[in-house]
């Protein structure tokens, strides 16, 4: 099962984190912190992944992968397999990218709870529920769909040049 | 794509995020957040808030929160917009609660209802997000308040809802297995769901049940094979395809519960052999995900009962993962290895030079991994070599946690397959003096109690000898500063116990060391208990052997201060090293005999040579003890005290509170499970007292006892060390182990395989390996002894695999280089002469290889260009390093062309732009130019972006 999915920029900010087991703030602050720590030290072209027992007590590795300002980290337990995680931080990734068209650090800053609609179309209770992108935008595009219908206020811009447009 | 990566937010938030961005210190941030949540406060509690502005100010609050700022007060504001009727709203309240509460949080209560309500909506999005909330906020307690909705949307036509209801079902039975268990079928039939993605969720649920319990769903093996076969054969929707992988993620949890089913059950293992042979060919492995189900694969094949082709393809593939450049892969192969290895134990042969690569390499993560492998093939042979690369490693590392757990296995190790007692003695010194104070106290212990018992043989010569040897790394181990308390414990110990012992050492040198030890360290109780009780025996066993005892004025003065000391214990012990001072050689040699610590001591506990004594005094009419059992009033609490019968008696009066049961029964104990485990605390010295301590014999020689008895082990049958281990071939093997193993590696490989070596010795100097590295291979793998059987096998294998085998020559034979070496005989360049007429004949094996590698490449790019996922690789590799200084304003992609750089020049870069971007390039512009304008990227420099993350 996966135990935690984080994302934070090369500076240690976090910039999503979602534990699938309840954890107060402080202590999730504090793996936030120590993530950042180990991630920081490791080398260039060495493996994606870590020994994070340490870090996140017994049977608990941790993988994660750098994308220009960002880490996606995701912390899981041997029931996954490393090499997949891998794929399905890509996944993650790429859903994200279609999802925002060239997916930069602040559509994601910004679009905190959209990142969560796909993390959740994702990873589900802490298990992998979807791993094809396109079912994920699918469904990710139908709830913004149905929320826009939804929703009688449709003051929100839609767009950033909508919002500029103001 | 209709939905859009626009920016939802207002102003404010957008400051929010940038003027957090270019906080310069932790406390600015803290600052900017303190202030966020004053203004959220206020806001938040505002009557008729819009609910548009609502939503904000939780995301706002959610973030909030992300940066470790306690959010609470707006808790209930979320709870309040999950009972909200507008989806967008409601989804918003779900989110936040799933990140804010717990599942035992109080306003848990509030939401329930909501859930219950919600999960029965025509809207399958609410229910999603219902269901969503389930997962994380339903406890033990509440499951049954939203169970039977949960399996009412198991048959929900929409094949989303289905998946998450399943996901949530399993989570139900995660938290409290009883509640659900009579559910557990829906799992099998959702197995035979028209949707392969439902199909899919259902398998993790199954892999939980299987793990617990494989009997009751060995009948769908079948199933799983035939869904496996079907799988890879493409038969599903194109859609799950993944890098061209027919749905990977899929095969990878179908392979998993297979190799959980097929484990040690070679019928259900049949059924599996063609299906996972299938995928050993199908796997396309220049991409990531298809190694990952090869490496899946190989742990389905280490797993279920061995079959020999199987294997072979097994070690084909990690051979090609240890040969990559990819640390991943190297560490996937390692791991495979570590899993292999365990059912044909030759074939880490072939690639110990690799391994010993990948232990020198500094990525650590694969340095860990590879000493796990190590530790798994440890042997009697091998063990030196492989627990002193440990002991280095360990000394250079410094997290705790990970220098714990290998200092145990090195302990482990040692333990079980030390050569010699000498080098146990020197691993455990070194263990000790580096990772003193993370090691287990038993293993202290342990190593006591092998210094105290020898090797168990009858060969007491030997015994003295390691103890002297002992005492004398210890006097010298003392000068160095700072060392961990457990190993002084040790040191104090044995210096008490055999420092005299061989007369090397005069009383009072070992004794000047121990009052240093008990002044240097006058932190530790327990190190000076330990030092008192050392020099109390080193002086008992000079006054047994009649010499005369000169105190040493600082012993006088640490025992003087000790007798003041706070602590009782300590207290105790100074006294009792007054008093055996003042005692003659006679008493002193009954109550402190030399070299007794292995001797058992009878207790008597019924005190029968008290008899005299008590009869007397009954004579002259005192009252005959009653037991407490038999006195009024005292039955319910008189069990656990029966050992104190006699103190009570005799004294009248009991001053000091009722001891805890613990210590007394302890006392019975260790004899019944001394004998299973060998590792046992050693008892302490309280319950002894309290069995011994009568009236009549003075407290010194009962003290005297209690403090020998310290460290004695009763009814210990068992030497250190596991059952595993053998003394006798050991010890042959500890002088002439490396020279002997070498050359019977040497005799053996040559009459075998004498091409063998030609090839080796021609390639040698091509492949450059330092000799070093070769000898630590030959002592890492040399100790096994199948090779001979290895190139035969190889050779008839197809021909895919003989560049593999011909591979597997070099490490082999590399052994005998090395152990050659050992005994210089042929110096190498002989070795190349011999070699060169050979050369020509063998670069075809080379070539091959190097031109498959060489394929390999170009395939990779390859598929890149079709998947664009290495475009990313590239792209980050690429990036300039810039980027790590800027702020967080930075884009993560977006154009990768160059000339942005100049964006802020106008618009011809915008028409650049337009040429160079994708589909919808002006919105990546105005974007663009947005996050400019709002000033969040401070860098003049256009940040780098990176075009089509993925296309």
């Amino acid at each position: 099962m996966i135990k935690a999915v984080m994302v934070m920029n090369t500076q240690g900010k976090p910039r999503l984190a979602k534990f699938y087991e309840y954890l107060p703030v402080e202590k999730q602050q504090e793996l936030i912190r120590s993530v950042f720590a180990v991630l920081c030290s490791r080398a260039e072209n060495v493996s994606n992944f870590i020994e994070a027992e340490s870090i996140f007590g017994p049977d608990s590795r941790l993988v994660y992968k750098h994308f220009a300002t960002l880490y996606f980290v995701f912390v899981f337990d041997s029931s996954e397999n490393e090499l997949a995680v891998l794929d399905l931080i890509q996944v993650f990734v790429e859903t994200l990218d279609k999802c925002f068209k060239n997916v930069c650090e602040l559509d994601i800053v910004f679009n905190y709870s959209k990142m969560h609609t796909i993390l959740d179309e994702i990873i589900f209770g802490g298990q992998v529920l979807e791993t094809s992108s396109t079912e994920v935008m699918k469904a990710v595009e139908e709830i913004s769909k149905l929320e826009a219908a939804s929703n009688a206020i449709t003051l929100i811009p839609k767009s950033a040049s909508g919002w500029r447009s103001r | 794509m209709g939905s859009q990566g626009g920016f939802y937010q207002s102003k404010e938030f957008l400051d929010l995020v940038k003027s957090i961005g270019e906080a310069r210190s932790k406390a600015e941030e803290d600052r900017i957040v303190l202030n966020e949540i004053e203004t959220l406060k206020r806001r938040i509690s505002e009557p008729d808030i819009p609910k548009r502005k609502m939503k904000e100010y939780i995301i706002r609050l959610v973030y909030v929160e992300m940066l470790g700022h306690d959010a609470s007060f707006g808790y209930i504001h979320a709870v309040k917009m999950t009972h909200d009727d507008s989806l967008l709203v409601k989804r918003t309240g779900y989110l936040a609660v799933t990140l804010f509460l717990n599942e035992d949080h109080d306003l848990i209560i509030l939401i329930v209802n909501t859930i219950q309500k919600d999960l029965k909506s025509d809207n399958y999005l609410v229910v999603c997000a219902a269901l969503n909330a389930v997962c994380k906020l339903i406890n033990e307690e509440t499951i049954p308040a939203v169970l039977p909705q949960v399996v009412e949307l198991l048959g929900h036509p929409k094949e989303a809802v289905r998946k998450k209801a399943i996901m949530a079902l399993h989570r139900f039975y995660q938290k409290s297995p009883s509640s659900v268990s009579h559910l557990v079928s829906n799992f099998r039939k959702r197995l035979c769901d028209n949707d392969p993605g439902v199909m899919g969720a259902t398998l993790c649920p199954l892999f939980d049940l299987i793990t617990i319990d494989v009997n009751s769903y060995k009948d769908l093996v079948v199933s799983f094979v035939s869904i496996l076969k079907q799988v890879a054969e493409r038969r599903l929707p194109k859609a799950y395809d993944y890098h061209q992988m027919p749905a990977p993620f899929i095969q990878i949890k179908l392979l998993k519960i297979l190799a959980l089913l097929g484990s040690g059950d070679k019928q259900a293992s049949e059924n599996m052999y063609t299906v996972v042979g299938d995928l050993f060919r199908k796997c396309d492995s220049s991409s990531n995900i298809g190694n990952a189900v090869l490496y899946e694969c190989i742990c389905c094949v280490s797993s279920i009962y061995p079959n020999a082709k199987l294997l072979e393809s097994a070690a084909d593939v990690i051979s090609r993962f240890l040969k990559s450049d990819s640390h991943n892969l190297k560490y996937m192969g390692i791991d495979a290895l570590g899993r292999l290895i365990k059912i044909s134990p030759d074939i880490a042969e072939q690639h110990q030079l690799a391994v010993i690569d990948c232990l020198e390499d500094p990525d650590d993560t694969l340095k860990r991994k590879t000493f796990e492998l190590l530790y798994k093939m440890t042997k009697s042979t091998n063990v030196e070599v492989i627990v002193d690369r440990m002991i280095d490693y360990m000394i250079s590392i410094n997290d705790n946690h990970y220098k714990t757990e290998i200092a145990s296995r090195c302990v482990e190790l040692a333990e079980q397959f030390a050569p010699s007692n000498q080098w146990f003695i020197q691993t455990m010194n070194k263990v000790f003096e580096h990772a003193g104070d993370l090691v287990n106290i038993k293993v202290a212990h342990n190593l006591m109690r092998l210094i105290a018992e020898g090797f168990g043989e009858d060969d007491d010569s030997a015994d003295s000898q390691l103890r002297s040897s002992a005492v004398e790394s210890y006097l010298r181990i003392l000068g160095e500063p700072k060392l961990p308390s457990v190993f002084l414990q040790v040191i104090c110990w044995v210096l008490g116990e055999y420092g005299t012992a061989d007369g090397k050492f005069s009383a009072s040198y070992i004794t000047g060391k121990l009052c240093d030890v008990a002044e240097a360290y006058s932190n530790d109780e327990t190190v000076k208990a330990y030092a008192v009780t050392a020099l109390m025996k080193i002086y008992a066993f000079e006054i047994a052997a009649r010499r005369k005892v000169d105190l040493l004025p600082e012993c006088q003065s640490l025992m003087e201060e000790l007798l003041a000391s706070h602590s009782t214990d300590l207290q105790q012990r100074a006294y009792e090293l007054q008093a055996v001072i003042g005692l003659d050689a006679h008493a002193v040699e009954c109550i402190m005999p030399s070299d007794a610590s292995c001797e058992d001591i009878e207790v008597d506990k019924g005190l029968s040579f008290l008899n005299g004594y008590v009869e007397e005094s009954i004579e002259k009419g005192a009252q005959p003890y009653i037991p407490e059992s038999e006195r009024s009033g005292m039955l319910n609490i008189s069990n656990f005290r029966n050992q104190d019968h006699h103190e009570a008696s005799s004294h009248g009066l009991r001053f000091e509170a009722y001891e805890l049961p613990k210590p007394t029964v302890q006392s019975r104990i260790p004899p019944a499970s001394l004998a299973s485990t060998e590792l046992v605390p050693v008892p302490e010295p309280t319950y002894l007292r309290e069995s011994y301590q009568t009236p009549s014999v003075t407290s010194v020689s009962s003290d005297a006892g209690s403090s020998e008895l310290k460290l004695r082990l009763d009814g210990v049958q068992k030497k250190w060390g596991k059952p595993t281990y053998a003394p006798a071939t050991s010890t042959s093997n500890s002088t002439a182990q490396k020279t002997v193993n070498g050359v019977t590696q040497v005799e053996g490989a040559s009459s075998t395989n004498s091409r063998t070596r030609e090839t080796y010795d021609s390639r040698k100097p091509q492949v450059e390996i330092s000799p070093e590295k070769q000898k630590l291979a030959a002592s890492l793998f040399g100790g096994s002894s199948k090779t001979e059987k290895r190139p035969a096998t190889g050779h008839k294998t197809s021909k895919a695999s003989t560049h593999m085998v011909e591979k597997s020559h070099v490490p082999k034979s590399s052994m005998e280089v090395a152990s050659e070496k050992t005994a210089p005989v042929q110096p190498p360049p002989d070795l190349l002469d011999l070699g060169e007429p050979t050369v020509t004949s063998i670069a075809p094996f080379v070539d091959p290889f190097k031109q498959l590698e060489g394929l390999l490449d170009p395939t990779q790019v390859g598929s890149a260009a079709a998947t664009k996922s290495p475009d990313i690789m590239a792209l980050y590799v690429d990036t300039p390093a810039g980027i790590h200084n800027k702020d967080d304003g930075d884009l993560l992609s977006g154009l990768s062309n160059p000339s942005v750089t100049n964006m802020p020049g106008g618009t011809t870069t915008t028409q650049q732009e337009q040429r160079s971007k994708g589909p919808n390039p002006k919105d990546s512009l105005e974007k663009d130019a947005l996050v400019r304008q709002m000033g969040v990227n401070p860098s003049s420099q256009n940040p780098n972006l990176f075009r089509d993350l993925l296309g």
